[in-house]
């Protein structure tokens, strides 16, 4: 393609709270700016892993350039980024706000402004971006869309009289959101000949072409040959082929310019040396500073991942690395379980993050696994003045050693109707948290401002939201910092021997209540066996709670079933089978779902 | 070779029955036992050159069709198979479905041996099992079976029933102990999903209220079962079965010792030479196609010698003699420690198994963990 002109490029990418049609809408540009026919298209064009397709959210950023003949005669080139729809990838999302001038905001017509919402487009307009709002889910019979629009006009503070009324699933109105497009968002601005800045908003790893970075020109020209540089891991490379994203493949160019997102594939053996937020630059004419906003992504959530097999041990390592491959925030270390065996302690940006990895491990790559309680990151400060960060509860050292410790606190906004403001307060106070405030959004809408600490809603918080409010709250957080906080270590043991994989760091206030709850579930998942098995609860050695497995009496089949004896054999097939599921902990046989059953303590 | 041949029909489901029964009309029935008839025919060709040493009639409730109907059903297999002059020849019973005519129909026919479903002898227990009789039509029922010159009786009985209390039990026992039938068989009792029980415990627990007597209790009770049957002469010679000397049941011990046996009739399990089949619970499909035997099999399973060896632990086990090594190495040409060493040894320390010389046998322990021991000795 000739030189691209600049007033004719669209950088955008949109927004929305998880299942206001994000994906659909994106699919619905594809398809009428006329890249694909709609047989061609599968639903979702942009979400590729099944996990994504399955659970209806985006994970990875995905995107596409499509060529759109608005109603003034002229062609425009869209580059659409989808973003990452959840709170646990808030950083890739803002790395691909600043890739673009405008970000179009789907609000669903029946439900209004969410908590992710606003979260997002205060983080688009954080990036000076033009937002135009998009009322979806209008043919819906409990669409409401005036009042969605005052919503987000007294909310937000943003124009929304004039916003496209849609469906995006059945394709009504999308002409008019694409002349939107043209019409609101400004073109990127950018000099081609100036020094070469390029950001990094996402990359994948290709086995064949290494790294393929995705990036937005913001100055300067990159084509095949330039000598690159990231700017803030300082890595080099010679760039081997540049291109732009067609749906679902990549289309190699000539060169791409100032404003233009497009890929660069450079030989990159790694994902991370193209860490999300950094600079591409020329390395032979470099640009003075990196374009701002880079940070090292950390994880956040850790914990320990064994294979249940343990012969598998080497199959989870290689998919661990080829997971990492594409997930520069997924990281590993090799660790040792006198319960679990070898395994892996990994490090997540947040629960959902772990849960798919998980699940992309048992999918994909067909590992059984058993995953010990998730922990956040606690900062120990020994009597000899140093300081741990520390992620797996086994290594905290003996209470003589510690001063004190601290733990990472979130501000969480929580947007609720008024009717669930009890119920969702009281689970707030039950999770530590701190009332900071509250708004209402309208007469029946509040958003609830609270300071909870990290590990109150690691696992199971946001399932406890959702039930307490019928499904209606929404919730988003930040991490603030840390806080000192007096926490300790519960341990579990079982036949008198500290079982590590169910160890657990928590605040003191609570550990009571856990420990008894953690016995009364083991109890019930830890089947009799030939002896009684005592299951106790202790911080640092004294015994807080207890409960036993008696010892096994009576496992009888008495009936024959009338010469059926197949039928017999498939019953005493499956009770071995079920003996094969279970951990050799000392003595005792534990089913693998009991490491797992005790992060759920708050369901009954 | 042993027959055994399924009648799947009752007058009423009870609540705790998951076997393959139902509620019929005579019509079905009818055709049920015209298709049977026709099973039979044709499999008699088949199985001409073999004898047969045990015949067992089960269901369901056989006593619920009509004595032309059994009498129909018996000598169409006399004329089809050759029945030995010593067959151990059974019917299944239950009270309240006998009369004169169909006694003396079984008796003309060669029925040696008749098991009478009782389960209990109390009448609060038999109700809320959803059986359709009290323990008085049990005894005209056997009073008409001994007049009748049946000399050989099996009673079933249940114990672990829900509100079932130790003295309850043994009261039961005591009682049907005291007519001296030649056999009983005393399960405990399981509750099966999908049952009328299963779905009235659980609506129960969700309440709080627990009416199965807990697992110590129902220990004591198969304890208690051993030791009066005891004192009333009986052997028990497995598990759950108990008999006078001399009349432990044939067909039960050639299913535990793996004899071949052909199984005719709706759902019906057959071993014939060390491959399994069973036939279809479709009743359509059984109606339409039992004159096509091998076309109602649904199932076939030829035994690997895993799978042999395996039965022959686990159903040898059963009996109170155990297995016979030297009868394993035997069968298998294999050395029995080669294979079952290591667990024998385990389950020996645990104290679940006993070996004397050439025998391995439960030990009281390992009977009430049986299902724990014969899992270990699946290959």
């Amino acid at each position: 393609m000739a030189a691209i002109n600049q007033k004719h490029i669209r950088n955008f990418c949109i927004i929305a709270h998880i299942d206001h049609g994000k994906s659909t809408l994106a699919d619905r540009i594809i398809e009428k700016t006329g890249l694909l026919t709609s047989r061609e298209m599968q639903a979702q064009v942009l979400d590729n892993m099944d996990i994504e397709r399955e659970r209806g959210i985006t994970i990875k950023a995905q995107t596409v350039r499509t060529v759109y003949k608005a109603n003034n005669g002229e062609e425009y080139i869209f580059n659409l980024i989808d973003t990452p729809g959840h709170v646990d990838f808030t950083y890739e999302v803002s790395r691909a706000l600043a890739a673009c001038e405008g970000a179009v905001l789907v609000v669903d017509a029946a439900q209004g402004i969410e908590a992710q919402t606003l979260a997002n487009v205060y983080m688009a307009m954080d990036h000076e971006l033009e937002v135009v709002p998009v009322i979806n889910k209008i043919d819906l019979p409990s669409a409401d869309p005036e009042r969605v629009i005052h919503e987000i006009e007294d909310v937000i503070g943003i124009e929304a009289v004039g916003a496209p009324l849609i469906s995006a699933k059945n394709g009504i109105n999308i002409e008019e959101v694409l002349e939107q497009i043209v019409a609101k968002i400004p073109a990127p601005e950018g000099d081609s000949s100036a020094p070469l800045k390029g950001l990094i908003f996402d990359s994948i790893y290709d086995s064949y072409k290494g790294v393929i970075i995705f990036c937005r020109i913001m100055e300067g020209t990159v084509r095949a040959g330039t000598p690159i540089k990231m700017m803030a891991t300082g890595a080099n490379a010679q760039v081997v082929e540049v291109g732009y994203f067609g749906p679902g493949c990549f289309i190699p160019c000539e060169e791409l310019t100032a404003g233009t997102v497009g890929y660069v594939t450079a030989s990159i053996k790694n994902v991370k040396d193209t860490r999300v937020g950094d600079t591409i630059t020329d390395a032979q004419n470099p640009a003075k500073e990196a374009l701002p906003g880079y940070k090292k992504v950390n994880s956040m959530v850790f914990c320990g991942m064994y294979p249940a097999d343990g012969a598998k041990y080497p199959d989870l390592r290689d998919a661990l690395e080829k997971l990492q491959l594409n997930d520069a925030a997924l990281v590993f270390e090799p660790e040792t379980s006198t319960a679990l065996g070898f395994g892996f302690r990994c490090g997540f940006l947040g629960l959902l993050h772990l849960e798919i990895i998980q699940e992309r491990l048992e999918r994909e790559y067909n590992i059984d696994l058993v995953t010990t309680a998730p922990s956040v990151i606690y900062k120990v400060h020994k009597t000899d003045g140093s300081v741990i960060e520390l992620t797996n509860p086994t290594n905290l050292p003996p209470q003589t050693e510690i001063e004190y410790m601290e733990e990472p606190i979130v501000h969480a906004e929580i947007m609720v109707t008024t009717e669930f403001i009890g119920p969702i307060m009281s689970l707030c106070q039950d999770r530590r948290g701190v009332y900071l405030g509250m708004e209402y959004i309208e007469t029946t809408r509040a958003l609830l401002k609270y300071e909870l600490p990290l590990n109150e809603i690691v696992y199971d918080f946001f399932d406890a939201l959702k039930s307490r409010s019928k499904g209606y709250a929404s919730f988003d957080y930040e991490i603030k910092g840390y806080e000192r906080s007096e926490l300790v270590k519960l341990d579990v043991l079982i036949n008198k021997d500290v079982v590590d994989a169910l160890s657990f760091i928590m605040h003191t206030s609570m550990a009571y209540e856990k420990g008894r709850k953690m016995c009364e579930k083991l109890k019930d998942e830890i089947p009799r066996q030939m002896f009684e098995i005592p299951i106790q609860a202790a911080i640092g050695g004294k015994v807080i709670a207890r409960e036993t497995v008696k010892a096994m009496r009576k496992d009888v089949l008495a009936k024959c079933y009338g010469g059926d004896i197949t039928r017999k054999k498939k019953l005493l097939e499956k009770q071995k089978e079920g003996k094969k599921k279970m951990r050799l902990v000392g003595n005792v046989e534990i089913p693998q779902k009991a490491f797992m059953s005790v992060l759920k303590l708050d369901e009954d | 070779m042993g027959i055994y041949i399924h009648i799947p029909f009752c007058i009423q489901k009870c609540e705790y029955c998951d076997f393959l029964s139902f509620v019929s009309s005579s019509r079905t029935r009818e055709r049920y036992v015209e298709a049977l008839l026709s099973e039979i025919r044709i499999l008699g060709k088949q199985y001409e050159d073999v004898s047969v040493s045990s015949v067992f009639v089960g269901g369901g409730t056989p006593s619920c069709l009509e004595a032309f109907q059994l009498e129909e059903i018996f000598w169409t297999l006399r004329s089809s198979f050759h029945i030995m002059v010593d067959v151990e020849f059974s019917v299944e019973c239950n009270p309240g479905t006998l009369d004169e005519s169909k006694a003396k129909a079984m008796r003309a026919a060669g029925v040696n041996r008749i098991s009478l479903g009782l389960q209990s002898a109390d009448d609060t227990e038999l109700m809320a099992l959803g059986r359709i009789h009290t323990y008085g039509m049990f005894l005209e029922s056997y009073e008409l079976l001994r007049e009748n010159g049946f000399s050989n009786i099996n009673v079933d009985l249940m114990s672990g029933l829900p509100n079932q209390k130790t003295k309850d039990w043994e009261e039961t026992l005591r009682k049907v102990a005291g007519l001296g039938p030649q056999h009983i068989s005393a399960y405990g009792l399981i509750v099966e999903e999908g049952t009328g029980l299963f779905r009235k415990i659980l609506s129960e627990r969700k309440k709080g209220l627990e009416s199965l007597p807990d697992e110590e209790c129902e220990r004591e009770m198969y304890y208690m079962t051993k030791g009066i049957l005891r004192d009333f002469g009986y052997h028990q010679y497995e598990i759950s079965n108990f008999s006078r000397s001399g009349f432990a049941c044939r067909h039960n011990i050639d299913c535990w010792t793996r004899k071949d046996y052909l199984g005719i009739g709706l759902g019906a399990s057959s071993l014939i030479q060390e491959t399994r089949y069973k036939n279809t619970a479709d009743m359509k499909r059984y109606l339409e196609n039992s004159n096509r035997p091998d076309s109602i099999q649904t199932e076939k399973t030829v035994l690997s010698i895993e799978d042999r060896m395996s039965e022959y632990m686990f159903l040898g086990l059963r009996m109170t003699d155990g297995i016979s090594i030297s009868g394993f190495n035997r069968s298998f040409g294999l050395d029995f420690f080669e294979v079952y060493g290591e667990i024998t040894l385990r389950m020996e320390m645990e104290g679940l198994i006993f070996r004397s010389e050439d025998v391995i046998a439960l030990t009281p322990r390992g009977v009430d963990l049986s299902n724990f021991v014969m899992a270990g000795y699946l290959l």
